[in-house]
C-alpha cells in the first residue's frame, strides 16, 4: 500500500502531498523535512529507493521535480518506479508537455488526475485512456457549467 | 452588481489563458511569490499573511460561490504547505452540498485532503455522500465513492454500505471499479462490516471490464491474506486470468510499455505466491504460466523487471519445483550482473527469497554480493546486509557480524543503527562460536548503540553471562564471566559509555569481579565508584552500581576478609543516602546496614554466585507463623483483615482476589517510578528478595533517542574502536582479515572486478591506482585473493570454484586498460564502449559526453527567438541574465530519467533525448530533430508566454519551471 505521495522540487518546495494513511499536520512536515534532506541529497547513479524508518520510499525525477511514494517494506519497488511513471504519463497527456509550473498552478487538477489513478493507497486504474476518459467527462461538465454561468453574466452585463 | 462584474472578469480570463485557468490574479500572485520566496521563513511569512486574509473574507456574508471555490482551493494550497487552516474546513464541507458538479469536486477534493476518517466533521458530509451516491449523474457518484474511500470510518460504514454494494452492478465501468475499491477500503477499516459481502468480490472477478476486475483484486488479496484456505478454489481462475493476460487477451488500453497489462500481472501473481504458498497441489497449476512469463518477460524494461521479480517472489513462495526456480535464479543473476542499482537491489531482494529454498544459488553470486555490500550506496548496502543476516550460519558469523558492526559505527541513523544492532545481537546469540567472540562482539554493539537497544538485550546479556550458554562444564562458564569482567575493566577507561551498557558492566562487576581472585575487592570497588561519577551516569546506573559494590563487599566479609572502606566510597555512600532518589537512598542504607553484620547473616543475605537461582516468595509470610501464634498465645489479639473490619464482605476468597489486585496495583503504580525495594524487615529471605530488583528493569526506557548525545559521541568513539581493535580484541586473524588499510590497496582490483560483474563503479578510489594497472597485476591477483578470500568466509565456497573464478576475473581488466587512458570524463563510459555491449550505459554516463554540446550554446538568448514564434509578446528583456544563469546550471540539472533501463538501443535515443530535452528553448534554436514523442513545441511556447504574460519567470531560484517533465 502506498502511504503517501510527495511531490518535492530540487529546492525543497513542496509541490504536492497526498496522505493515505493517517498523519497528523505536525508530522507531516517531519516526514517532508526529513525525506527531502534524504533525496534530494542522493547522487543521480543511486538506488530510487530509500529506507526509511521501517518503510521504503521510491522516488523519481523528472526534470527538477521529485515524485516520492512510501511504502510497505514488502512492496514491488520497480511496479512503484512505474505508477510513478504511469501519473506522470497520464499528467503529460492532460497538460500536453506537463512541466513544474502546470502543476504548480493546477495542483487542484493534478490532484483530481491522481484521485483517478490512486485510491485509497493502492492502483485503480492502469488504463491511461480509461482516466483520461473520466478527467474529461468531469472537465466537459464543468466547461458546460462554466459556459451558462458566462452567458448569464453577459447577459447581466448587457443588461446593465 | 460589482460582484457579477468581477466573476465576469475572472472568466474573461479563465477564457482568454492558456494553460492556468479559472485563478483569478490574486492566486497567481500568491503562488508566483511562494515560487520566488528564498527561503523557508519567508514563505511561511506569505502564507501566514494569506491564512490571515483568507480568514477575514472567507467570513464575509454572501461569499459569490465561484469565488468561494478559490478561496478553498487556496486553503488546500496553505495546508499543502503545511499550514493550519481549520478555520475553512467547514466552508469545504458546506461546499460539498453545492448542486454544481464543479464546486461538488472542489469541495471533496478539500475535504478529502483536510480531514482525517475521524474528524468530528466527517458527521455532516456523511448524508451528502448518501444523497450523492444515488445521483443519476455517474460523475457525481465517482466524486461521492473517491471522498467515501477517505472519509468514511468504522462507525459510518453502515450508512453508506447498502449504496455501495447497489453500485457494484452500475452500469458504468467506473462506478463499478470505485464501489470496489471502496469496500476493499472499508474492509480495511472494519472487516466485519463487510464480511457477508464476500460473494461480490468472487463476481466482480469476472467483470466484463478489466479495470473493475483489476480493482477486485485488492479486496480478494487482502481476504486471502487473512485465510488462504476458503479461495484455494479460485487458484485455477487466477491462473486463467494470468494466462489471458500474458497472451494479451485484454485490451490495448491495458498495455504499458508494450508489456500486456502488467500491473494487474503483478498483482495476480502475488495472490498466487499465497495460494501456492506450502501447498503442492495448488503450485502445480502455477509453474505453467509462471514459465510462460519468464519467459515472455522483456528484462530490457523496467517494467518488465517488475514483472520478472514479482515471479521470482511468487517462486520462492510456492512449493519449490526445480524448472521455475532455475528460471527465477536466472532472472536474479541478470539483476545481479545489470549495470542498474536499482536492479541490483532487486536481486539482492530476490537472491535472499531463492537461497531459503536453495542456498546453493548464493554461490554463483559470490563477487556480485560484495561488491554491493561495499557499494557507496547505503540503500545497496543495507539490502546487502539483509541479504548477510539471511544466510548467516555458524561458519561465517564471524565475518557478517564483524561488519555489520563497522557499518553500525558509521552511521547516523539512530532506525536503522537500532535495527542493526539488535540483527547482531541476535546473530552473536544464535551463532556465537566462542564464549570469548560472543563477549567481545556483544561490547562493541553496547559501546556503540547501547542507548538504542532494548533494556531487554542487556537482561539477556546478564542472564547469559550469569548461566553461560547451558553447557554443564563450570570451567568455561567462570572463563566466560572472567574474560567478560577483564574486557568491561579495560573498557572502563573510555571517556563515554551508554548507560545500558554501564548497567550490564556495573552488574557483571559486581557478580564476579573477585570471583576469579584477579582483582582486590577494593581495585573494583574504586571502579564501580568512578561509574558513578562518570558525566552520563544517571539514576539507574548509580544505583546498579552501589548494588554492585554492595555485593563485592558481601563477598569479602563472607570470606572473612576485612572490609577496607575507600574514601570515595564512601563519599558516594554519603550522597546516595541524602540523594533526591528514594532508590538510591534505599540502596544506600542497605549498604551500611549490610556492613554492620556478622559474615554469617552477610551471606545469608548475599549468598555468592547465586544470581541463578530462583527465589520462592512466600506471600502469605509463613515464616512469620510462629513468630504470630506467640503473639497470640501471649494475649495480642488476632489480626482481622480489613473487608472483615469494616463488615461489608466477608468471603474468604473476594478477601483474597482483593489482596491479589491490591498487590497488583502497587506493582503497578511502581513502574512509574524507580523500583523500591518492599520495606525490609530483618529477616534475611525477604532481604534477598530485594537483591532480585537488579534484575528488573528499572524505568521504562526502551528505544530512547537521544540524538544529541550520539552525534556528538560519534567521533570519538570511532577513533576509540580504531584504538581498540589493537589492544582489546583477540579475534585470531578475522581482524588483520578485515582490517580497514586493505580497503586502499584493493581499489584497483576492485575496480578490474566490478566489471566483469557487470558493474560500473565511480569511486574516486580507484583513479590514482590506474596508471599503475599494468604492473599491478600480482598485487591485484593477491588482492583480489584477499577479497576471494570474504567470499569464501561468507558463502563457505570451495577452493576450487574460487580459483576458477579468479581465472576469470583477471582476464577482463587486459581489455580495459587499453581505455583506461582516456581523460577523466570519459572514463565511466569506456568500460561500455570496450565491451561493446548490448547493455547501455544509464544516461548519466551520457551526460557527461554531452556536455561540451549543451554548454556551448548559451550564446543566443533562446526567450529571443521564442517571442519570434509566437510573435510580438510583452518581453521584459531583463530575464536575459536569468536565462543564462539556467543554461550554465544546466548540466547538473539534466538528468531526467536517471534510472532509465537499459534497453538494447536507447543508448543513442536516449543520449539524443537527454540533448533534446536539456533546454527546451534552446532546443528550438538548435532545430534538434525531435525523435521520441516528446514536448510539442507550439504547445511549449503557449504556455511559456502565458506564464510570463502573469509574470512567472524562470529565476536562478529554479530554471526548470518550464521544462518538460518527460523529455
Amino acid at each position: 500500500m502506498i502511504h503517501f505521495v510527495i511531490l518535492i522540487s530540487r529546492q525543497g518546495k513542496v509541490r504536492l502531498t497526498k496522505w493515505y494513511s493517517p498523519y497528523q499536520q505536525k508530522e507531516r512536515s517531519t516526514v517532508i523535512r526529513e525525506l527531502s534532506g534524504l533525496i534530494l541529497s542522493r547522487g543521480p547513479k543511486l538506488c530510487n529507493f530509500v529506507e526509511w524508518k521501517g518503510y521504503k520510499v521510491v522516488y523519481r525525477r523528472y526534470a527538477s521535480l521529485y515524485f516520492c511514494m512510501c511504502i510497505d517494506p514488502d512492496d514491488n519497488e520497480l511496479e512503484i518506479l512505474e505508477i510513478i511513471h504511469h501519473f506522470v504519463e497520464i499528467l503529460d497527456r492532460y497538460f500536453g508537455s506537463v512541466c513544474e509550473l502546470d502543476l504548480i498552478f493546477n495542483f487542484h487538477k493534478a490532484y483530481y488526475i491522481l484521485d483517478e489513478i490512486l485510491i485509497a493507497g493502492e492502483l485503480q486504474e492502469s488504463s491511461k485512456k480509461a482516466v483520461a476518459r473520466l478527467i474529461a467527462a468531469q472537465d466537459s461538465l464543468v466547461e458546460t457549467a462554466k459556459e451558462e454561468a458566462g452567458s448569464i453574466s453577459n447577459m447581466i452585463s448587457q443588461a446593465i | 452588481m460589482e460582484q457579477l462584474k468581477t466573476i465576469g472578469r475572472e472568466l474573461a480570463m479563465g477564457s482568454q489563458g492558456g494553460g492556468w485557468t479559472g485563478q483569478s490574479k490574486e492566486f497567481l500572485d500568491l503562488v508566483k511569490s511562494i515560487g520566488e520566496a528564498r527561503s523557508k521563513a519567508e514563505e511561511d511569512r506569505i502564507i501566514l499573511r494569506e491564512i490571515d486574509s483568507l480568514r477575514r473574507r472567507i467570513a464575509e456574508p454572501d461569499v459569490p460561490r465561484r469565488r468561494m471555490k478559490e478561496y478553498i482551493i487556496r486553503l488546500v494550497y496553505a495546508e499543502m504547505l503545511g499550514h493550519d487552516a481549520s478555520f475553512g474546513y467547514i466552508h469545504a464541507v458546506k461546499m460539498t452540498h453545492d448542486d454544481s458538479l464543479s464546486l461538488k469536486r472542489t469541495g471533496y477534493l478539500a475535504v478529502t485532503l483536510f480531514l482525517s476518517d475521524d474528524h468530528d466533521l466527517i458527521i455532516l458530509i456523511v448524508n451528502t455522500i448518501q444523497k450523492d451516491l444515488r445521483s443519476d449523474n455517474y460523475l457525481i457518484v465517482c466524486t461521492a465513492l473517491t471522498a467515501a474511500c477517505k472519509l468514511i470510518n468504522e462507525e459510518t460504514i453502515p450508512a453508506v454500505l447498502p449504496q455501495v454494494v447497489d453500485l457494484l452492478a452500475h452500469p458504468k465501468e467506473a462506478v463499478r471499479k470505485k464501489a470496489v475499491m471502496a469496500l476493499h477500503r472499508f474492509y480495511q477499516r472494519s472487516p466485519a462490516s463487510v464480511s457477508h459481502l464476500i460473494s461480490n468480490f468472487r463476481k466482480r472477478l469476472c467483470d466484463n471490464d478489466p479495470g473493475v476486475m483489476g480493482a477486485t483484486l485488492f479486496p480478494l488479496f487482502d481476504l486471502i491474506t487473512a485465510d488462504v484456505n476458503s479461495y484455494k478454489d479460485l487458484v485455477i481462475s487466477f491462473v486463467s486470468i494470468l494466462k489471458q493476460v500474458a497472451e494479451r487477451r485484454l485490451p490495448k488500453a491495458y498495455d504499458y510499455h508494450q508489456m500486456p497489462a502488467p500491473f494487474i500481472q503483478i498483482k495476480l501473481l502475488k495472490i498466487l505466491a499465497l495460494l501456492g504458498s506450502g501447498d503442492k497441489q495448488a503450485s502445480g497449476h502455477i509453474y505453467n504460466v509462471l514459465g510462460d512469463i519468464f519467459r515472455k518477460c522483456e528484462s530490457s524494461s523496467n517494467i518488465g523487471n517488475a514483472v520478472l521479480y514479482e515471479c521470482i517472489c511468487c517462486v520462492s513462495s510456492i512449493y519449490p519445483n526445480a524448472k521455475v526456480l532455475d528460471a527465477a535464479a536466472e532472472s536474479t543473476s541478470k539483476f545481479l550482473k545489470s549495470d542498474s542499482h536499482n536492479l541490483k537491489y532487486m536481486g539482492i531482494d530476490a537472491l535472499g527469497r531463492l537461497i531459503k529454498i536453495n542456498p546453493d544459488i548464493a554461490e554463483e553470486h559470490q563477487l556480485a554480493v560484495i561488491d554491493c555490500l561495499e557499494d557507496p550506496d547505503d540503500t545497496l548496502k543495507r539490502k546487502t546486509f539483509e541479504l548477510l543476516y539471511k544466510m548467516t550460519k555458524s561458519t561465517n558469523v564471524e565475518v557478517i557480524v564483524d561488519r555489520m558492526i563497522d557499518y553500525m559505527i558509521s552511521i547516523n541513523d539512530n532506525h536503522y543503527k537500532t535495527e542493526i544492532a539488535s540483527r547482531c545481537v541476535e546473530l552473536a546469540e544464535q551463532f556465537a562460536p566462542s564464549n570469548q567472540w560472543f563477549i567481545q562482539t556483544m561490547n562493541k554493539v553496547f559501546e556503540h548503540a547501547g542507548d538504542l537497544l532494548n533494556v531487554r538485550v542487556a537482561h539477556n546479556l546478564m542472564r547469559l553471562i550469569a548461566e553461560g550458554f547451558g553447557e554443564d562444564d563450570e570451567g568455561a562458564d567462570s572463563q566466560l564471566r572472567s574474560s567478560a569482567v577483564n574486557s568491561y575493566l579495560r573498557i572502563l577507561g573510555e571517556p563515554k559509555l551508554p548507560s545500558l551498557f554501564l548497567q550490564v558492566i556495573c552488574w557483571v562487576l559486581g557478580e564476579y569481579g573477585t570471583a576469579d581472585g584477579k582483582y582486590s575487592a577494593s581495585y573494583i570497588i574504586g571502579k564501580l565508584c568512578d561509574v558513578t561519577e562518570a558525566h552520563l551516569c544517571n539514576d539507574t546506573v548509580k544505583a546498579y552500581s552501589i548494588s554492585a559494590i554492595m555485593k563485592i563487599c558481601a563477598f569479602e566479609i563472607t570470606a572473612g576478609r576485612n572490609v577496607e572502606m575507600l574514601p570515595e566510597c564512601q563519599s558516594l555512600i554519603d550522597e546516595l543516602s541524602a540523594s533526591h532518589s528514594t532508590d538510591l537512598q534505599q540502596r544506600a542504607y542497605e549498604l551500611q546496614a549490610l556492613l554492620c553484620l556478622d559474615s554469617q547473616a552477610v551471606e545469608s543475605v548475599m549468598p555468592l554466585d547465586a544470581s541463578c537461582e530462583d527465589i520462592e516468595f512466600d506471600g502469605n509470610l509463613s515464616f512469620l507463623n510462629s513468630f504470630v501464634q506467640q503473639s497470640i498465645e501471649k494475649g495480642a489479639r488476632p489480626y482481622i483483615p480489613e473487608s472483615e473490619r469494616s463488615g461489608t464482605f466477608s468471603v474468604s476468597n473476594y478477601n483474597s482476589q482483593y489482596q491479589h489486585e491490591a498487590s497488583s496495583h502497587t506493582l503497578r503504580f511502581e513502574a512509574y517510578e524507580l523500583p523500591k525495594p518492599s520495606p525490609t524487615p530483618a529477616t534475611p529471605q525477604i532481604s534477598v528478595s530485594t537483591r532480585t530488583t537488579d534484575l528488573v528493569p528499572v524505568p521504562e526506557t526502551t528505544y530512547y533517542y537521544t540524538e544529541n548525545n550520539q552525534a556528538s559521541k560519534l567521533p570519538p568513539v570511532s577513533d576509540a574502536s580504531s584504538a581498540d581493535h589493537g589492544i582489546k580484541l583477540h579475534l585470531d586473524g578475522v581482524q588483520k582479515k578485515w582490517g580497514r588499510p586493505t580497503y586502499s590497496s584493493s581499489s584497483s582490483s576492485t575496480s578490474s572486478e566490478k566489471k566483469t560483474n557487470g558493474v560500473t563503479r565511480i569511486d574516486g578510489v580507484s583513479s590514482p591506482s590506474r596508471g599503475t594497472l599494468y604492473d599491478s597485476k600480482g598485487q591485484q591477483s593477491e588482492v583480489s585473493a584477499e577479497k576471494q578470500k570474504l567470499a569464501a568466509s561468507l558463502f563457505g565456497a570451495s577452493a576450487g570454484k574460487t580459483e576458477k573464478k579468479l581465472a576469470s576475473t583477471q582476464r577482463a581488466p587486459k581489455a580495459t586498460t587499453a581505455t583506461a587512458e582516456r581523460p577523466g570524463v570519459t572514463r565511466a563510459v569506456s568500460p561500455e564502449i570496450s565491451k561493446q555491449k548490448a547493455a547501455s550505459s544509464p544516461p548519466p554516463d551520457l551526460l557527461d559526453l554531452g556536455e561540451p554540446i549543451t554548454t556551448t550554446t548559451p550564446t543566443i538568448d533562446p526567450f529571443e527567438q521564442l517571442e519570434g514564434l509566437i510573435g510580438p509578446t510583452p518581453g521584459p528583456s531583463t530575464l536575459d541574465n536569468s536565462v543564462t544563469t539556467s543554461e550554465q546550471k544546466a548540466p547538473d540539472l539534466m538528468t531526467l530519467y536517471t534510472d532509465t533501463p537499459p534497453s538494447s538501443n536507447s543508448s543513442i535515443s536516449s543520449a539524443l533525448g537527454d540533448i533534446h530535452s536539456s533546454d527546451k528553448n534552446s532546443q528550438m534554436a538548435k532545430n534538434v530533430p525531435s525523435i521520441k514523442k516528446g514536448p510539442n513545441p507550439q504547445d511549449s511556447l503557449q504556455k511559456d508566454a502565458t506564464a510570463r504574460h502573469v509574470g512567472v519567470t524562470p529565476t536562478g531560484n529554479n530554471p526548470n519551471l518550464f521544462r518538460d517533465l518527460l523529455g
